[in-house]
Order: C-alpha cells, then sequence, then structure tokens
C-alpha cells in the first residue's frame, strides 16, 4: 500500500545548522492498516508525514504508494491521494469561505466552471449531520466563526469527502480541550472504519496511541526503533510503551523535556 | 452641478474596473498588484492604437488581451521565478513603461478627437433619443454590469473558489489538490484584463491617451476599494463587488466636489494616499489603542504595599 524505502532528510545540509530530521528510515504499511505513531518532539515524526504527504521532497530513498512512484510528485498531486490533518485547527479550513464553499473545494465535484448545486448541498448537509455538531444548519456561515474543536471536526470531514488511500493525522487533537478530543478521536475511528481507510496517526497520547489502530511506531532521531502490532501490542500497557521509551531514548530522554500524557 | 455629477459618476464608473480588478487581486487572492498603473496605461494605449487603425470594438478586447498577457507575466515572475510579488508588480510596471512608449508609436501622447470608438458608436445609436446625453454613462455602465455579473458567478465556480481560498489559506487549496501557483496566474490574468479595459475606456472617453494616464491608479483604486467596504461590509460577493463600484464612484464624487470648493486638482493622488492611509491605520490603530491607554495611564513606582 504504502512503501517507504531508505529516505533521508537533511535540512540546511552543509551548514552549522544542519539537522537530521530523517534517517534512513523504511516503513511498510498494509492496506487498512491504522497505525499510531508516538516519539518525542523531534523525533522526526512531523517530518516522516511531510516527507509522505510531499511538503519536501526527499534527499535519497522512495515511497510508493498503491504502487505507483510517488518520490518526486508535487504536493498538491499526492493530495488526490492522502488526506492530512494537523495540530493547529486553523490549518485545514479557509477562514473567510463559508463552511458550505470550504465542503465544495474539497469534495472537488464537477469541472473548473461547476457551481455548488442543490445535489450537491444535500450530500454536505448529510455528512455534517455525522458530525453531530450541527454544523449542517450554519452551511452559509464563514468557517472563521467556528471553534477549534468545530474546524478541526469539519477538517477532518473535508481529508476524508473523497475517501484518501491514505490519512495523515499529525497530532490532530492536541489542541483541543479532552471532551472535544475525545469526540473528534471517535469521529476519526467512525470514518476510518466505515471507510475502511488507511491511516498514521501521530499522538502524544500514550493511551489513544495503545487503544486505536493495530499497530503502533516509535521513532527517535529521524528512525523508527519499534514497531509492534499483533499479540505483542495487545498485552502492552501504557507504562511498557513508556519503559520501552526511556530505554530507546537513553540518555538524552534527561535533556529533552517531553510532552507526554499517561 | 449636474454635469459634475455626471462625470464624476461616468469617472467612478470607468474606474471601478480597476477597483474591481484590486477587488479580484487583493481581496480575493491578497496579492497587492503593483503593476496596475503600467497596465492601466497599456490597455489605454493598446486600445488607443486599435481605435486609431479602425477597429473601435476590436479595441476593448484588444486592451484586455494585452491586459492578460501583463498579468500573467507578473503572476510568472512571483510563483515560478522565487519573485517577491510586490517586487514581480513594481518590476512590470516599470518595463510596462517602455512597451507603453512602443505601443504607441514612440509617442507619449496619442490623439483620438476623430476616432470612432465605442463610445461614439454609442452617440450615434442614441442621437435623437432621450438619453443622447448619456453615451458615455450607458457604455461604462454596461462594462462594469458585465464584468460584476461574470465575477459573480465566476467567484462562485469551483475555479472561483480556490481562487478565493489561495489568498485565503493557500495550504488548503493544495490539500484540495489544486496548485495555488495556477490559481494565481488564473486570478492575475484575469484581474489585469478588467485594469486594461478601464484605462482603454478612460482613454476613449477623453479622446486622448497620455503615457502618465495611469499613475497613481492603484492607489486611487485602493482607496475607492477601501471605501466600498465600508458601505458593503462583508455580505456576498455581489454584494461586495458592488460595494466596490459604489466606493469608486463615491471616491469621485467627493473628490469632484472638493474641487469645487477650489481644492487644486494636483490634490487627487495625496487625497488617494491619506485615505489609503486611513482605512488601513485606521483600523490597526484602534486596535492597539486599549495596550496604548493601558501605557499612559500606567504608574510606574514603587509598589505600595
Ligand atoms: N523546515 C525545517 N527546517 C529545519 N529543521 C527542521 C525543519 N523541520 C523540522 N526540522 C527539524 O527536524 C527535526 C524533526 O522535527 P519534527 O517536526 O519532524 O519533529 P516531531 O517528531 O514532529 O516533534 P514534535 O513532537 O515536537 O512535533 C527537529 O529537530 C526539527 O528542528
Ligand atoms: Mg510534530
Amino acid at each position: 500500500m504504502l512503501s517507504i524505502r531508505h529516505i533521508s532528510k537533511t535540512f540546511n545540509p552543509g551548514t552549522l545548522n544542519a539537522k537530521t530530521a530523517i534517517q534512513d528510515l523504511s516503513l511498510e504499511v498494509a492496506d487498512r492498516d491504522f497505525i499510531s505513531i508516538v516519539g518525542s518532539n523531534g523525533a522526526g515524526k512531523s517530518s516522516l508525514f511531510n516527507a509522505i504527504a510531499g511538503s519536501f521532497f526527499t534527499d535519497s530513498g522512495s515511497i510508493h504508494l498503491d504502487g505507483e512512484d510517488i518520490t518526486l510528485q508535487p504536493e498538491y498531486i499526492r493530495a488526490r491521494k492522502i488526506g492530512r490533518l494537523f495540530q493547529d485547527p486553523l490549518l485545514g479550513t479557509a477562514p473567510g469561505m463559508t463552511i458550505e464553499e470550504n465542503l465544495a473545494l474539497a469534495a472537488g465535484r464537477g469541472g473548473w466552471f461547476s457551481h455548488i448545486t442543490k445535489e450537491d448541498r444535500n450530500l454536505f448537509r448529510e455528512r455534517l449531520a455525522l458530525l453531530n455538531m450541527g454544523l449542517e444548519d450554519r452551511m452559509q456561515q464563514p468557517v472563521g466563526l467556528l471553534s477549534g474543536g468545530q474546524r478541526q471536526a469539519l477538517t477532518l470531514m473535508m481529508a476524508t469527502f473523497n475517501p484518501p488511500a491514505l490519512l495523515l493525522l499529525d497530532e490532530h487533537t492536541a489542541a483541543l480541550d479532552p471532551a472535544t478530543a475525545e469526540k473528534v478521536l471517535e469521529l476519526t475511528k467512525n470514518i476510518v472504519e466505515t471507510n475502511g481507510l488507511t491511516c498514521l496517526m501521530i499522538t502524544h497520547n500514550m493511551q489513544s496511541a495503545l487503544d486505536l489502530g493495530n499497530r503502533t511506531l516509535m521513532m527517535n532521531q529521524g528512525g523508527i526503533i519499534y514497531d509492534v502490532k499483533g499479540e505483542e501490542r495487545q498485552h502492552l500497557q501504557v507504562s511498557d510503551l513508556l519503559i520501552l521509551f526511556r530505554e530507546a531514548a537513553g540518555k538524552n530522554l534527561d535533556n529533552d523535556r517531553m510532552l507526554l500524557s499517561e | 452641478m449636474v454635469s459634475i455629477l455626471q462625470t464624476a459618476f461616468e469617472l467612478g464608473l470607468i474606474s471601478s474596473l480597476t477597483v474591481l480588478a484590486l477587488f479580484l487581486s487583493y481581496s480575493m487572492l491578497n496579492v497587492c498588484d503593483l503593476s496596475t498603473d503600467g497596465c492601466f496605461t497599456l490597455g489605454a494605449a493598446v486600445g488607443a492604437v486599435v481605435a486609431l487603425a479602425g477597429h473601435p470594438f476590436l479595441s476593448l478586447p484588444a486592451a484586455m488581451g494585452a491586459g492578460v498577457l501583463s498579468g500573467f507575466v507578473t503572476a510568472i515572475l512571483q510563483t515560478k521565478m522565487g519573485i517577491d510579488s510586490l517586487l514581480a508588480g513594481i518590476i512590470v510596471n516599470t518595463g510596462l513603461y517602455s512597451i507603453n512608449i512602443w505601443v504607441m508609436g514612440g509617442a507619449s501622447l496619442l490623439n483620438m478627437n476623430k476616432t470612432a470608438t465605442v463610445f461614439t458608436a454609442m452617440k450615434d445609436l442614441l442621437r435623437d433619443t432621450t438619453f443622447s446625453g448619456y453615451y458615455k454613462t450607458i457604455v461604462a455602465l454596461l462594462a462594469v454590469f458585465v464584468i460584476v455579473v461574470f465575477l459573480g458567478c465566476f467567484l462562485r465556480t469551483r475555479l472561483g473558489l480556490a481562487i478565493r481560498a489561495t489568498g485565503n489559506n493557500p495550504d488548503m487549496v493544495r490539500s484540495s489538490s489544486i496548485n495555488p501557483a495556477f490559481t494565481t496566474i488564473v486570478g492575475l490574468c484575469i484581474s489585469n484584463s478588467f485594469t486594461a479595459l478601464s484605462g482603454c475606456l478612460l482613454a476613449q472617453s477623453q479622446k486622448s491617451v497620455n503615457i502618465d494616464i495611469g499613475s497613481g491608479m492603484v492607489t486611487i483604486a485602493l482607496a475607492s476599494l477601501l471605501i466600498g467596504r465600508a458601505f458593503a461590509g462583508k455580505g456576498g460577493i455581489i454584494k461586495r463587488a458592488v460595494g466596490a463600484v459604489i466606493g469608486a464612484i463615491v471616491f469621485r464624487i467627493v473628490y469632484a466636489a472638493a474641487l469645487r470648493f477650489h481644492m487644486p486638482a494636483f490634490m487627487l493622488k495625496l487625497v488617494s494616499s491619506v485615505i489609503v492611509i486611513a482605512a488601513i491605520a485606521g483600523p490597526y490603530l484602534k486596535s492597539r489603542y486599549p495596550e496604548l491607554h493601558r501605557r499612559l495611564t500606567h504608574k510606574y513606582g514603587k509598589r505600595e504595599e
């Protein structure tokens, strides 16, 4: 499904600020995998997503999605197959445009000169109702008026409107209050399940890393240091994960400020 | 008095096409297109040359086509060549000065006193009717109507939505599988065609074109746009576009009134600058007022125990 082979990425190479964010990383993702990814700040988790989504090109290695070589494909082309959410709820929507207009762009139905039809509106309304936030009655309001949680839920809806081959979630509930975070996480689970999506999710919450999905990765210093699934994962406790986390990170753990919650 | 008002109204309508261009580039794409002055003159020059060659109706699409080209160059510079968008506009504006003189055959002034233009055509059409005195107004109204309706429809298409989102959140455009460079190019081509049409009509209505006809247009249009925003607020697209047109007309009428009260004509550009400054800096300063107030009222000194 997604096949990453030996990719590396160094920022500002050849300067004092050179920083290797990804180092010889390989990863095979199977169809319908739901993988949670944990790791300390600066481990390279977001960089991995950036590499997959095409925010930058990797220095070496290759990335294949559904058998297609996307290593050097521009970001906006990959976006046809990859949906993405960020920690910041403001990033995924255009605040000055209405909910309906945002959805129309995400849906991408019809040609360049097509207008939003009645049929589109009914479909949008139907999908928004699934969010249970009353947004279906506010379709003519600018997105800028929504709360962070509502915007994130809307972004999730937009990113999965046409079910993508791959969904990348980068701490997408981290900026939300616990109750809203829970709700958005629940929505995520539903959407991923009903559409049978393949999904990678970065989180700093060890509990949801283990609760959600079928496989968990731990990253450190630009590489994957731990990869667990199946039986072994079922018996894994948050405390085990934390121990692994400490072991793996080793000495630099003391120096790193980590945002961990159990 | 009536004729002064009518002239101001006509001028407002004609320049409102440039305001609508900025409505697209500045309000929608979030690009301040500083090639506007040069593009306005380009439209005037191309329109005049084509009209002088005996094609009054061809002059409008010709001017608009020239505007599209100019907008294309500005857009390519900023999306594909790594040149900052303000700088791209300035560079194109400078280059256009030479091009405009070249279009005008090396002259810096062209006269169209006896030339058939869209205005003379309308004048002939309306001869001996009750509207014969309003031929200029009617041509300008027609042009503005067509452009406003076009914008109202276009900005609601998928491409139009993508252009609006480009100024709002380019990342979101990319994640909708649309290249923001593409939407910027399309947007600037369209907006510059409006600017050029505006220049073409102004030149034909005053029967002459001079190399400085467009100078200061960007500030004047921006002032009108911001005045219009005060009128229309944050409504739908058509409402905001009509607001831009009203802003342009109000600007010209206020200016005409000021002339009546003996403000010298050369003050036009200073007035437009002051309006733009007030419209942009005003809200900013207003938002900073609480902080300023706090600074002024805070008493420094020892903590009272
Ligand atoms: N555009 C960039 N330019 C320079 N360095 C960068 C850039 N993006 C990331 N880095 C560096 O790469 C390393 C990995 O960053 P990344 O954002 O992938 O970490 P992360 O695992 O997502 O951390 P966090 O949990 O804090 O989000 C960091 O040291 C970071 O400073
Ligand atoms: Mg990150």
